[in-house]
């Protein structure tokens, strides 16, 4: 009774989460002239409220408790009700708190990067309006109400990259990121109405409960899963939809941070650890799953190593590591996939940041063959990023290390191969981490004078978040330690109620011994290190600068063209639907409709001309026909 | 029967004299050039109608008809102020009020 109570308390906070961005937005949109400067702090504040929210939850609930509470009746056509409700249980907390968290980070330090710009409070409600779906997304309870969030964050996703709207180059990068988007939503919706159709309901608990019947891969839970994982493929970034994301990149920096590393992309992902249970029934689907995710990771790591543009380092760095999330939801490993998640959303979040910081102090320019030396001018950006880069190299004891370990090593228990090929992923993710902090911070400066001059460390509102994120990526890994070093792998632990049912039906295969997980360690360690030295001998020792694309040739050229996947696209894609149009163009609205049109107007037109004949200005005509009129109405009422 | 003092055929006179000034108004109507005579012609022909009314009260010994008179009389008097103050505005403008004059609004 005591426990029920505790429960209903919590609804008011678990309601006060979502509405606090949503007033944050719609004050910044509405009163953002007025407001000024202050419409970041506004923005911010109302962040830090749902992120304060989510921490009384977070304490709140305890071990297997969960909040689930509808709040209206949203659809309700004959058998199916769809409830407008939120779910809190331990895997929405975990994202609650990063995105609240990490978005607080973020709004603060937008307020010192976003300083000069002219769409200042009009960032921040576009930012504010984010957190609101994207904790949409987060807290449903159906995935209809998902499904809200999911298109909602693609819309801001879309504001956003295209903020500085005026550059058109900027505006096809938001409209491409839309349209893949809308191609894995097109996938999840199917998946959707597949659930209806089959379930009669969207309610995570209620397909859950009816899952108990199936057997595995019945051909029905395959068709659903494939479908939300197209879903998944669009939002997260994987192939063949990933090619948005690099172009994401046009974007403000803050935005690449929170949006396209931390939160949105890891959507997908979210989605399918929610719908554990039912990807786990569909072994078919997990399989293709983990070749997309090993595909993906390998993929977009080899394209990291040529890339010049810092930020678009990153990005494929972000796509790399989502691939190796899906591969380990390929593995039925949900759990250290969100243990990816999350350390991933503190060290990639921090280095976004940190690029933010140096693009900031090098007066906006984003090629790392025109950086060089600034480890000296801007200290605390160097520090923060060089801690975010051991994260991401997977070095000890920086949390990128035992999440990726923890992956790799099951995919060591379920297949040598797929090891392998994430081992190398990770190899060449430290050498081009390193390769980025090389070209960047060490060697000697490249720039102009006038930038070498204007060189300066970020204000504090810049390098406060810098700094926290630096902390949690040095030991944000400390909640999944693996079992060579504690007994109790946190987090695994804390979401242990929510793949209960899935563990059950996934194959478990025994445990690596300890002696295994060591070797493994130390594989994986010694495997970065090398990766580092290498960078570190040709970008260090031998000075060496990436050359002018021009100067490339053979399989250089191919990679820095990012196996020319883009023109690919352009030409199978692209170019066959914009002939399509033009011929639908000529052929249907040019000759069809706008025939119909013309004549209707033709038509009109002529018999106007004649009736106007009727209208001579002679008030004695007029008379006359009006008489006349009469009476040959009366005759005909007497002659009927 | 005395033709005089017999309802029907009293009744009948009437008639004949209403469809005479109701024809006389509609030739006015048709046949005059001056506006101000029209409008006369207009107000022969309501009042035609008026007696038409009047007559038949008076013959079915039913008062309805006779009240309508009254409404018919009142929005006649206003018809007419309207009317008249058209011609005096028309004769303003344009020096003249017959009708053939006033042919500008045309195609």
């Amino acid at each position: 009774m005591n426990n029920t109570m505790n429960l209903l308390t919590m609804i008011t906070p678990a309601m006060m989460i979502p509405l606090f961005p949503l007033l944050g937005f719609l004050i910044v949109s509405l009163f953002g002239k007025k407001l000024g400067f202050m419409s970041g702090w506004i923005a911010s504040m109302a962040i830090l409220g749902s992120f304060l929210c989510s921490i009384n939850l977070f304490v709140g609930l305890e071990g297997d408790q969960q909040l689930n509470f509808s709040i209206f009746k949203w659809i309700a056509a004959g058998d199916l009700q769809i409830d407008f409700g939120f779910l809190i249980d331990q895997l929405s907390l975990i994202m609650l708190l990063i995105v609240t968290g990490i978005g607080f980070l973020i709004h603060i330090y937008s307020i010192g990067y976003m300083h000069h710009d002219e769409g200042f409070s009009r960032f921040f409600s576009y930012l504010n309006l984010f957190i609101f779906f994207m904790l949409l997304l987060v807290m449903g309870n159906n995935y209809a109400v998902m499904f809200i969030g999911w298109e909602g964050v693609g819309l801001c996703s879309y504001l956003l990259i295209g903020f500085w709207f005026k550059n058109p180059e900027y505006n096809n990068a938001a409209k491409k990121a839309f349209v893949m988007n809308r191609i894995g939503d097109l996938g999840f919706l199917i998946g959707i109405f597949a659930l209806i159709f089959h379930f009669g309901t969207l309610d995570f608990m209620d397909v859950q409960n009816q899952l108990a019947g199936f057997e595995p891969d019945a051909p029905i839970l395959i068709f659903i899963t494939l479908m939300l994982f197209i879903g998944a493929t669009g939002k997260s970034a994987q192939l063949p939809l990933y090619t948005w994301l690099p172009d994401a990149m046009a974007g403000p920096t803050p935005v690449s941070a929170l949006i396209h590393a931390a939160t949105m992309v890891t959507a997908g992902i979210y989605m399918i650890c929610r719908s554990n249970l039912l990807f786990a029934l569909a072994p078919f689907t997990l399989h293709v799953i983990l070749i997309v995710g090993v595909a993906t990771s390998l993929f977009a790591a080899i394209i990291g190593i040529k890339q010049n543009d810092i930020k678009k380092v990153l990005a494929y760095s972000t796509v790399s590591q989502l691939g190796l999330m899906f591969a380990a939801i390929g593995l039925g490993a949900f759990e250290s996939s969100m243990f990816h998640v999350m350390t991933h959303a503190f060290f990639k979040a921090l280095l976004f940041l940190g690029a933010g910081s140096v693009i900031h102090a090098m007066g906006g320019e984003q090629d790392i063959r025109k950086m060089g030396g600034l480890s000296k001018s801007i200290k605390t950006t160097f520090v923060t990023f060089l801690i975010a880069t051991l994260a991401i190299s997977g070095i000890f004891p920086f949390a990128g290390f035992f999440s990726k370990d923890e992956i790799l090593a099951k995919a060591f228990e379920h297949n040598l191969l797929v090891w392998a090929l994430l081992s190398i992923s990770s190899m060449i993710t430290a050498f081009y981490m390193f390769r980025l902090l090389f070209l960047v911070f060490y060697g000697s400066f490249r720039g102009t004078q006038e930038q070498a001059q204007h060189l300066h460390e970020s204000p504090i509102s810049m390098t406060l978040p810098l700094m926290i994120l630096a902390v949690l990526s040095a030991f944000g890994g400390f909640f999944g330690l693996p079992s060579v070093f504690s007994s109790t792998h946190q987090l695994m632990a804390f979401l242990a109620p929510i793949f209960n049912s899935s563990k059950q039906v996934t194959l478990e295969t025994p445990p690596l011994s300890h002696e295994q997980e060591w070797l493994l360690m130390g594989i994986a360690t010694l495997a970065a290190l090398v990766s580092i030295y290498y960078a570190f001998t040709l970008y260090l020792k031998k000075q060496q600068i990436p050359e002018n694309e021009s100067e490339l040739t053979g399989i250089s050229k191919v990679v820095a063209n990012k196996f020319y996947v883009d023109e690919f696209y352009h030409k199978v894609i692209v170019n066959p639907v914009v002939i399509l149009s033009d011929l639908l163009l000529v052929l249907v609205d040019k000759l069809i409709i706008d025939m119909v049109v013309n004549l209707t107007a033709i038509l009109v037109d002529a018999i106007g001309r004649l009736y106007r004949l009727i209208q001579t200005g002679s008030t004695g005509f007029y008379l006359i026909a009006m008489v006349l009129s009469m009476v040959i109405v009366m005759f005909i009422q007497i002659i009927l | 029967m005395n033709p005089i003092t017999n309802p029907e055929s009293t009744t009948n006179w009437y008639l004949f004299l209403s469809c005479l000034l109701f024809s006389i108004g509609v030739m006015g109507v048709l046949f005059r050039k001056n506006a101000l005579i029209i409008l006369m012609c207009i107000e022969l022909m309501l009042n035609a109608v008026n007696l038409l009314l009047v007559s038949f009260s008076a013959y079915t010994g039913n008062t309805d008809g006779q009240t309508f008179v009254f409404f018919i009389m009142v929005v006649a008097a206003a018809e007419v102020a309207v009317g008249l103050a058209l011609m005096v505005s028309i004769y303003r403008n344009i020096g003249s009020i017959d009708i053939q004059s006033l042919n500008k609004l045309k195609w």
